[in-house]
């Protein structure tokens, strides 16, 4: 049964068309799964369901009747709940307080009836999550799970995930999957974005897809394969990731960790790494699940954090020196939230990317046009970031090239070891494909990298080398040509420190 | 038709996108007109060059704010510094320096005078700075402080009292000091040009500097700026030492037009220089403004404030329409983020 169901719905901002006439039946009972590249327009298509944009022509119909929605509470009062990309919680208030936040009713709050309702609500999606806890003190795959239990909170009959999984680990995903069955079994609508194409043949029972505004294609599950999704996506054949080839068995240990004991601290797990070395032309991948410290790690190489242990850059030592020095070293942190930590969105893409080379590109502290604009734009082609102008705001940016300035910038530099947490994140297939192999040239250079992931693909499909980390130790160490998904799995549920692996 | 309708409105939203970024301008287009009809002094070249006066004081202290708020952070001790480098001014012409352990009393000369005052306005600032970035302590309140430290500490110079008459005298060798206020050069106030050579220096190092360039990007993301290698603490520290600095020449200008320092001078000055940045389009978030906004700022709230004396404009009218305008313009700024924003996939 159709619940929920777009009418040749168009919306255009000023001059660009975002969505054109698009038709998205909603069933309920059942995931609908949307799909399409970076600014295809899914996004904007939920905005307009969830009540936060209206169409500019076409209507909405609920139960078959005609339906606008005035406000996100409006929508929501209809039962269209929404978790967005983007986390939107208060990380000073607590997860129970953050779940009721839109839902108290009147003026007193009961609040260890609230805990109380949130702890239930937790029990079936995360229940290691304390609802007393500020939810600052979540790791990022923890808050996405509250989000979701806060659009759980309320009855809903339409629930928009858009790409939820994005941040979570296997573990986590599994869990969701089975709180999306449970609903899907209740007779709820579910309208599911992902960039992950084995998790929607997984989860989905019907497929749409968008390009350039445009409803392309319609499936069920069924009767769509992956190859096919590619096709329509990218409207031609596209392979999703180039095969790691060419990876050679490491050179020089470049970066080198010993005896790295740092106790737990909130929301982190003690990290306890006894040697780890990221050699030269080498990728490493960083595997783990959620909460193994592969964050954790990645800050105390970079200087965020600092803790007890060894950390050495071709031999020099960097324990003591700020996050500025060993920048200035050749050691540069990608970070994984790049709205929070890795953009400017006061500047346009130039000087976003020039940032860390600032110094080489000027003289006498001041900055040469020329200069900057040669190294951005040779930056840019090498990257194939897609901006119009080096002055072109950087929001402006899909998140794929959003992604490829912020690694931009951190080449600038010529880094000797390079970071990447979670480079993926938000990132579309064909941009994602193109990072990867950015990453396998990088290493191809003689950088040391070392990119950390919680998608199996990726740990195998674009490394030279994985190691795994679970409860802050590397409990695995594998050349990624032979190892397979099986045993990174059991590395990455290992509670013992003992290491496994061919490396 | 549509699209001819499609057109028009874009010309439209253009045009108003145009008037809403050219607001300070405008702003001041209005006000001097406005003035010009109905105060029968204004356009007069003696009431203009004390305008202009007025309009470097704001200036100068509002170019220096400019630094703080881009980089995300706000000074509310300018005014305070404004007071106490007056008064330092003036011990040091009137009593000059004792030095202790010899027993002898130096009068420096003029030149030393004020390098020892912007000395001393740029260490408070070197103090803000490092109680923000070594301590912690949120700008607000570290500045809050010092707000009514340096205040304090311009009563206690002089128990309250004005140092009068500051013309130094021939056999010390520290005359001259009226200059700086007064003085001018081919018959430009010597501190219109001050003004004119700061602003320059300024608005070059905001936009062209590794300096200038580090200072948006600390006020854009702080985090971000503090992975990509930039030593945050330094340029956080930096901009308050040039706000310090600045609030000091001001309190030499204002004293030497005076040719005396009264402890209370620039009381409330803090509060117009955060307009006039304001009023020029910057953001107090950080990481968005110009050197050429505040200047232009710093005309708009100069003018409206000598108009109204001209026109014999009640102090307490003054003081509802001063605000008016500082909530107007901030109004227009998140009107101008809004029609920005509404571009998105």
């Amino acid at each position: 049964m159709i619940v929920l169901r777009a009418d040749k719905v168009t919306r255009r901002f000023g001059g660009t068309l975002a969505l054109d006439a698009v038709d998205f039946d909603v069933h309920s009972g059942a995931v609908n799964v949307l799909i399409g590249e970076n600014g295809a327009g899914k996004s904007t298509l939920m905005r307009i369901f969830a009540g936060v944009d209206r169409p500019t022509e076409g209507r909405l119909l609920l139960d078959g009747e005609p339906v606008t929605f005035a406000s996100v509470r409006d929508a929501a009062r209809q039962g269209i709940g929404i978790v967005h990309q983007e986390l939107n919680l208060c990380p000073n208030l607590t997860v129970a307080e953050n779940i009721f936040l839109t839902r108290s009713d009147g003026l007193y709050i009961d609040r260890a009836n609230e805990i109380e309702r949130a702890r239930k609500l937790l029990e079936r999606i995360g229940p290691s999550i304390d609802p007393a806890a500020p939810v600052s003190s979540l790791r990022i795959g923890q808050q996405q799970i509250v989000e979701i239990a806060r659009a759980l909170a309320e009855d809903v009959r339409v629930l928009i995930l858009d790409e939820p999984t994005s941040a979570l680990s296997a573990a986590e995903v599994d869990v969701l999957f089975a709180v999306i069955d449970e609903l899907r079994s209740k007779g709820t609508a579910i309208i599911y974005i992902s960039h992950r194409l084995e998790e929607l043949m997984r989860i989905g029972d019907h497929i749409t897809i968008l390009r350039d505004g445009r409803r392309v294609a319609y499936a069920p599950v069924a009767e769509a394969s992956v190859a096919w999704i590619i096709d329509n996506m990218l409207g031609k054949t596209g392979q999703i990731e180039r095969e790691r080839t060419s990876g050679s068995d490491g050179g020089e240990a470049v970066l080198t960790l010993r005896d790295v004991d740092v106790p737990a601290a909130q929301g982190s797990p003690r990290i306890d790494i006894a040697a780890l070395d990221v050699r030269a032309g080498e990728v490493t991948a960083l595997y783990g699940l959620l909460g193994a410290g592969r964050s954790e790690l990645m800050e105390l190489v970079c200087g965020l954090r600092t803790g007890p242990g060894k950390i050495a850059l071709k031999g020099r030592d960097l324990v003591g020196l700020s996050v500025a020095e060993r920048v200035e070293c050749g050691v540069l942190l990608v970070p994984e939230d790049r709205q929070r930590d890795g953009l400017f969105q006061n500047l346009g893409v130039g000087p976003n990317m020039s940032l860390a080379n600032l110094t080489d590109l000027s003289s006498f502290g001041v900055v040469s046009d020329a200069k900057e604009a040669s190294a951005v734009e040779s930056m840019i082609e090498r990257l194939n970031v897609k901006a119009h102008s080096h002055a072109n705001p950087i929001l402006n940016l899909s998140g794929g090239n959003q992604q490829k300035a912020v690694i931009g910038r951190c080449l600038m530099p010529g880094p000797a070891a390079i970071l990447l947490d979670e480079p993926s994140r938000g990132v579309d297939i064909g941009a994602r494909a193109e990072i990867f192999s950015t990453i396998q040239s990088l290493a191809d250079e003689g950088i040391a990298v070392l990119f950390a992931t919680s998608d199996l693909g990726e740990a195998l499909g674009a490394s030279d080398r994985i190691v795994v980390m679970a409860n802050g130790r590397i409990t695995g160490d594998f050349r990624a040509a032979e190892t397979d998904e099986p045993a990174l799995v059991r590395a990455a549920n290992q509670s013992q420190p003992d290491i496994v692996g061919t490396a | 038709m549509t699209a001819e309708l499609a057109k028009g409105a874009s010309k439209s939203s253009i045009a108003l996108r145009l008037a809403i970024k050219l607001r300070a301008l405008i702003a001041l287009f209005v006000v001097f007109v406005f003035f010009s009809i109905m105060a029968p002094n204004f356009l007069t070249v003696a009431s203009l060059l004390i305008m202009a006066k007025h309009i470097a004081i704001i200036a100068i202290l509002g170019i220096g704010m400019s630094f703080v708020i881009l980089s995300g952070g706000i000074d509310l001790s300018v005014g305070s510094i404004v007071g106490l480098a007056g008064m330092v001014a003036g011990a040091l012409i009137l009593n000059g320096l004792t030095l202790a352990p010899l027993g002898i009393v130096i009068y420096p000369s003029i030149p030393v005078v004020v390098l020892m005052v912007l000395a001393v306005g740029a260490a408070i600032g070197w103090f803000n700075g490092t109680l923000v970035t070594r301590f912690g302590v949120a700008p607000f309140i570290a500045t809050l402080g010092m707000l009514y430290i340096a205040r304090g500490a311009a009563l206690l110079m002089s128990d309250g009292a004005t140092f009068p008459n500051l013309v130094g005298s021939a056999e010390l060798g520290n005359q001259g000091f009226a200059f700086l206020g007064t003085g001018r050069i081919f018959g430009i106030p010597f501190p219109i040009l001050l003004l004119i050579v700061i602003g320059g220096i300024a608005a070059f190092a905001a936009a062209r500097t590794t300096f200038g360039r580090r200072v948006y990007a600390v006020g854009g993301n702080e985090r971000a700026a503090l992975l990509s290698g930039v030593r945050v603490g330094r340029v956080k520290t930096w901009v308050y030492v040039i706000s310090g600095a600045c609030a000091a020449l001001v309190g030499l200008i204002v004293a030497s037009d005076l040719v005396a320092a009264h402890p209370a001078s620039g009381e409330t000055f803090e509060l117009s220089a955060i307009a006039a940045v304001v009023l020029g389009g910057a953001s107090l978030a950080g990481g968005r403004g110009t050197i050429a906004g505040t200047i232009i700022g710093a005309c708009v709230i100069g003018t409206l404030g000598d108009g109204m004396v001209m026109m014999g404009v009640s102090e307490f009218w003054q003081m509802v329409i001063k605000g008016a305008v500082i909530v107007a313009a901030v109004v227009l700024d998140q009107l101008q983020v809004r029609l920005g924003g509404g571009e998105r996939s």
